[in-house]
């Protein structure tokens, strides 16, 4: 395949990326923006999203789509429901203290990692796509599906602008995020916000990982490279950002892409996580955020 | 007094234990002893000056192949590497310090971590010289110390119970000592040791660093006694065993760190009876810890009845 | 005589708000200077300026002669500016003999013990070592924060609203005190007990809406009519 063509190819593989890494990221940002608190267990959200796939698409018989459509409805719903437990449980009775919320996240990721092995299993278990659809281009095949990812990605993204730009609850939570105590003041059950803001970016990271999952087998350990991803997305895009997030998943996951297709792997994500180091030190507020 | 007798005594019972010990439970405390020196360097940069490091991975790391390397590419005996292990630890840290102590809080963590990881993905990139995840073993030759082979038994026991007396105590001194009182300060107010004349940067490097100091004896000693050197040293996991230990065992006391290695090793060992899920007892202790006893073990002590605690 | 601290132009401003804007501010040494205004009109905001605490936007700042205006607030301490907290700073959980220990020990750590217990008894506080700091009465926390100020054997001793929520009996003890420093160390003093600035001050300064409305003896402030309008109530 000549260069052009090639390049092509990688772009189109970044944007698969970049779409699922925008939702997954977006999640991320929406609990640190709303709750100033990082989630090192994030990624295991989106493991869980995968891993609820597999089982509902396997419990479900018929055809795959319908099975897919199940699992797009349920597990996201099942995840945010046990990341709202985990919040009610454990973060709110650390008054969500950031150096004891990392913390406790962290034996959350042990916990959650462990649960999927011991119930899930180590291997990597494959998921049908709802729909087998070729895309024939001049130069190469396509999977349909995966564009289909990235239109959904967008839409969902779409609607959580939407969702926070244009509705009273969205406007509820951006008050908080703003200032607690005052919302407070208001009248705002801030708890209750936290929660479902907490349940909310769970839900998003596991329905990136619904959506990876019939391009990308579900396994145990695959939340950690979204993890750092989504770390990284968010920290350049500026902590709590929601524009910022967006703009740096589109401008990682293309990179992404391409450099993979050029250097190692492990070069390129060397490369990245020395680049958001350098980013916290020295303009801790990333591209497009207002504080760190 | 009574903290030196408390100190000194525990060092005892420790040397006397290869005598009624098993070997491999002896063996098995070797391992806890140079575990707990790595914890007490992050005792003393997190629960006594306040730095949640999430990188301290790479600090062992960097002693683990700075005292590996040379002893695998020069012929560099036990000595000499640890030795320059030590070095690694503190140098790998100062540098770490010069630049993410420009962040605090959150951020810290984060750079820390980030560090870290690309420390540990480099090691994988150079695989042919580091052995990448699989690793590689210390030649024999490398690990005589003054003509006592380290891999027998009884030496390995006693280098280890040397470097965790010498670490052990002078983390006593150093903690009693005006900087000792100085990193507690910057840890209980910032502000406030700015306005008495500390520079808070150059406080938390130099805890920084002395932990860095600690992490490469620790890395070093690994190397050494158990005669292998890992990228997987550099993993997460081992950025946050430390942590556990020392919030298990208490933040901020001398000999939490020991108290906190020991009860985890022991802990995991019980477990692997029963279940293989290793990983969930970890998580669930520090879920534990944080929500209900944050100040771990001797910290509590410390706090209701035996308040000369170091 | 060569002023101890010197500022001139010295402008600090909080986005559209000017907290300092432009003072010309001059302080001789041995001298008890008092600094008062309304609330709001910049004196906290000063005086983080001249310890530090606050990088200035634009002007000097003077130290016996030498320009320390770019020096970060720690080297400031070393070279002798103590301040004491408006809103008490201090170790909660460390002991009364640690907190002032840290004080005496960023100035050397020789002779620590007995340096420390000097300082506690130069405020009355001896006994109370072992005690820990937030468990102190607040007027016994207020005398800790001096204490500490002044175990830094400071040349300029910046003390913020210090008699805020003491007793009247504390107040005589705190003046004594106060009295007895210079002319060893020279006193900034912000204070909104104006029975309080007028004793002790040997001069006072006036700060409205960042900037000097007047500077002078107590009887001269005390007559300015100016003054009086925006301050004192006429």
């Amino acid at each position: 395949m000549a260069f052009g063509p090639f390049l092509l190819l990688a772009l189109m593989e970044g944007l698969v990326t970049a779409a699922i890494l925008a939702l997954a990221a977006a999640g991320l940002s929406l609990v640190f923006g709303v709750m100033r608190v990082v989630n090192v267990a994030h990624g295991e959200f989106y493991m869980l999203g995968a891993v609820l796939a597999w089982a509902v698409t396997t419990m479900i018989p018929g055809p795959p789509a319908l099975a897919f459509l199940a699992a797009v409805l349920i597990a996201p719903v099942l995840v945010a429901a046990l990341a709202a437990a985990a919040d009610g449980l454990i973060l709110k009775r650390l008054n969500y203290d950031p150096e004891a919320t990392i913390v406790a996240t962290i034996g959350l990721l042990y916990i959650l990692q462990q649960a999927a092995l011991s119930l899930y299993g180590p291997n990597a278990n494959p998921v049908a796509a709802p729909f087998e659809w070729r895309i024939q281009l001049p130069w190469f095949g396509y999977s349909g599906y995966k564009l289909f990812v990235v239109l959904a990605a967008g839409l969902v993204l779409l609607a959580l602008w939407a969702f926070m730009t244009r509705t009273k609850a969205g406007l509820i939570m951006r008050a908080t995020q703003v200032d607690r105590s005052t919302a407070r003041a208001f009248g705002i059950n801030v708890d209750r916000v936290y929660m479902g803001t907490f349940a909310l970016g769970a839900g998003l990271a596991a329905l990136a990982g619904v959506l990876i999952v019939p391009i990308q087998q579900a396994q145990y350990l695959m939340g950690h490279d979204p993890l750092l991803l989504s770390f990284i997305v968010v920290i350049i895009g500026g902590l709590g950002s929601l524009r910022g997030t967006l703009i740096a998943a589109l401008v990682i996951g293309l990179s992404d892409g391409v450099i993979s297709m050029f250097f190692t792997p492990t070069l390129a994500k060397i490369l990245a996580t020395l680049l958001v180091a350098m980013v916290l030190v020295f303009r801790p507020q990333g591209l497009f955020g207002a504080r760190a | 007094m009574r903290v030196w007798v408390l100190h000194l005594g525990l060092i005892a019972v420790l040397f006397t234990a290869q005598y009624w010990l098993s070997p491999y439970l002896a063996t098995n405390l070797a391992r806890i002893m140079v575990l707990t020196v790595f914890a007490m360097g992050y005792n003393l940069a997190f629960g006594y000056t306040g730095l949640l490091s999430l990188g301290h991975a790479l600090l062992l790391a960097a002693g683990m192949y700075a005292a590996g390397l040379p002893a695998q590419l020069w012929g560099w005996t036990a000595g000499p590497a640890f030795i320059a292990g030590i070095a690694g630890g503190g140098l790998v840290a100062a540098a770490l310090g010069l630049l993410a102590l420009r962040t605090a809080g959150v951020s810290f963590m984060i750079v820390t971590l980030m560090f870290a990881q690309a420390g540990f993905l480099t090691l994988l990139y150079f695989a042919p010289i580091t052995g990448g995840d699989d690793g590689f073993a210390v030649a024999a030759t490398s690990r005589t110390l003054l003509g006592f082979d380290l891999s027998a038994d009884t030496p390995r026991f006693l280098a280890a119970l040397v470097i965790f007396a010498v670490g052990l105590l002078a983390s006593l001194a150093l903690v009693r000592s005006p900087f000792g009182r100085t990193m507690v300060a910057m840890r209980e107010n910032e502000e406030r040791s700015r306005m008495l004349g500390y520079n808070p940067f150059t406080v938390k490097l130099a805890a920084l660093t002395i932990s860095g100091l600690y992490a490469g004896a620790a890395g070093a000693a690994y190397a050494l006694l158990f005669g292998y050197v890992g990228a997987s040293f550099a993993t997460i996991q081992y950025s946050i065993l430390p942590m556990l230990y020392v919030l298990l065992g208490g933040a901020g006391t001398t000999l939490g760190p020991f108290l906190g290695a020991l009860l985890m090793f022991a802990l995991i060992e019980a477990a692997t009876g029963l279940t293989t899920a290793h990983q969930f007892i970890v998580g669930a202790a520090l879920v534990a810890l944080v929500l209900f006893a944050p100040k771990g073990i001797l910290g509590t002590i410390r706090e209701r009845w035996l308040r000369w605690l170091p | 005589m060569a002023s101890l601290i010197e500022t001139r132009g010295l402008t600090r401003h909080f986005g559209g708000l000017k907290a300092v804007d432009g003072v010309d501010f001059a302080l001789a040494p041995g001298e008890i200077h008092g600094l008062i205004g309304p609330n709001g009109a910049g004196k906290t905001t000063f005086v983080s300026l001249l310890s530090g605490r606050l990088p200035a936007q634009s002007g000097t700042i003077l130290l016996a002669g030498e320009d320390i205006t770019r020096l970060p607030a720690h080297a400031r301490v070393r070279k002798g500016i103590a301040y004491t907290f408006q809103i008490t700073s201090i170790f909660p959980r460390l002991t009364v003999f640690d907190n002032v220990a840290l004080a005496v020990q960023s100035q050397g750590a020789a002779d620590l013990a007995a340096k420390t217990r000097a300082a506690l008894a130069r405020v009355g506080l001896e006994g109370l070592e072992e005690q820990e700091a937030e468990t102190l009465s607040y007027g016994h926390q207020r005398l800790l924060e001096l204490a500490m100020g002044l175990a830094l054997n400071p040349q300029l001793l910046i003390l913020d609203e210090p008699t805020q929520g003491l007793a009247a009996s504390e107040i005589e003890g705190f003046k004594t005190l106060v009295r007895g420093l210079v002319p060893e160390t020279t006193v900034l003093l912000i204070e909104h007990n104006m029975e309080v600035v007028m004793d002790l001050a040997t001069r006072i300064t006036v700060l409205t809406f960042g900037r000097v409305l007047a500077t002078g003896t107590p009887a001269e402030i005390r007559a300015n009519p100016a003054v009086q309008e925006a301050y004192l109530g006429a």
